[in-house]
């Protein structure tokens, strides 16, 4: 097995109760400022696509004002509800109208942290720097 | 004097039904993916001029650039397009990248600093489209999620998308691949820079033009 050179790494975990009501501007804030903050974060359920296109906007502005910031890692793995019959996906789906798509997860992180997040819909991999 | 009015009449009718009106199509994609040797292949065949430069060095496009009045005659079909080219979206940008590349310090930390200006500029002029051509490369893993974002904004825009998979001359070119990630869509497998499978690119841009 390899030596790995890791020596901290710092996980933060937000149930999706904490950011539901939160606005746009705000879910994004929070992520951000962890972030920067060299924290990994891991929200229960997934930011809408609107959501994810500003994060990416703040995240740019934030590159060009901050020194050594280069940017984030995001990933999101959801459920796979493809294969499933007909009953389960209008299941997920009603779920998902009534609070939102907590069955994913979103993983956020700075780019100084990690390299790559590797992604294919049944596992997600994380790799250090 | 009613003739006179009548060939007045006639001429306005006919200017405002051969009017075609122009569709603005962006081109969207991570970098590198080749959107503007797409577009510059598009306004080359059909305007006789490229749209920008392309380079092996990311983000080279930092600005979004345009073609206007593009015509395409398709199967005795002519539609005119505004040809958006926009730069490659992605979450970081780190202008050490740059200097693997052979850039001067200097000049990578000016390119990284238009280049997040860039990325802010393409997801502002989203909401401008009318259809968009994302422009994903066919030799590297679909499931980035870069591109699930840009294609997830799009669909909550309900703005017709087609996925375009280029650089089908690699050999690690997998257009299988990207067709089984994204089903909803269609996709076409191209190389924009050999000039590969264009007409069956031009013919899905025309399906894509119906329902703007």
């Amino acid at each position: 097995m390899k030596n790995l050179k890791l020596k901290e790494l710092s996980l933060q975990v937000i149930p999706f109760s904490e950011i539901q009501n939160m606005g746009i501007s705000e879910r994004v804030k929070k992520i951000l400022t962890l972030v920067l903050g060299n924290k990994i974060v891991i929200i229960h359920g997934r930011l809408r696509a609107e959501e994810e296109a500003r994060l990416i906007e703040d995240t740019m502005a934030l590159v060009d004002h901050i020194k050594n910031f280069k940017g984030i890692e995001l990933a999101v793995i959801e459920p796979n509800v493809k294969d499933q019959g007909m009953l389960m996906k209008a299941k997920y789906e009603i779920a998902k109208r009534l609070v939102g798509d907590a069955n994913a997860l979103t993983i956020v992180g700075p780019a100084s942290v990690i390299r790559e997040i590797k992604r294919d819909p049944k596992k997600i991999e994380l790799l250090l720097k | 004097m009613i003739r006179i009015l009548k060939d007045f009449s006639k001429r306005i009718l006919a200017t405002i039904f051969r009017r075609k009106k122009e569709i603005k199509i962006g081109f969207y994609g991570p970098p590198n993916a080749g959107k503007t040797s797409l577009a510059n292949r598009i306004c080359k065949d059909w305007t006789g001029e490229e749209i920008g430069v392309v380079s092996k060095i990311p983000h080279e496009t930092r600005h979004v650039q345009f073609k206007e009045k593009v015509e395409i005659k398709h199967k005795g079909k002519t539609l005119t397009f505004k040809i958006v080219d926009t730069p490659g979206i992605a979450t970081k940008i780190d202008y050490e990248d740059f200097i693997e590349f052979g850039m001067k310090k200097g000049d990578s930390k000016k390119r990284a600093k238009e280049a997040t200006q860039g990325i802010i500029e393409s997801i502002q002029w989203l909401d401008d489209m009318e259809a968009i051509v994302v422009v994903l490369d066919s030799s590297e893993n679909p499931f980035s999620q870069v591109n699930i974002t840009i294609i997830g904004n799009i669909a909550a825009r309900k703005m017709p998308v087609l996925i375009v998979a280029n650089k089908i001359d690699l050999k690690k070119a997998d257009v299988k691949k990207f067709e089984s990630a994204f089903p909803e869509y269609e996709v076409v497998g191209i190389s924009a820079k050999e000039g590969i499978n264009m007409e069956e690119f031009y013919e899905a841009l025309f399906r894509l033009s119906k329902k703007v």
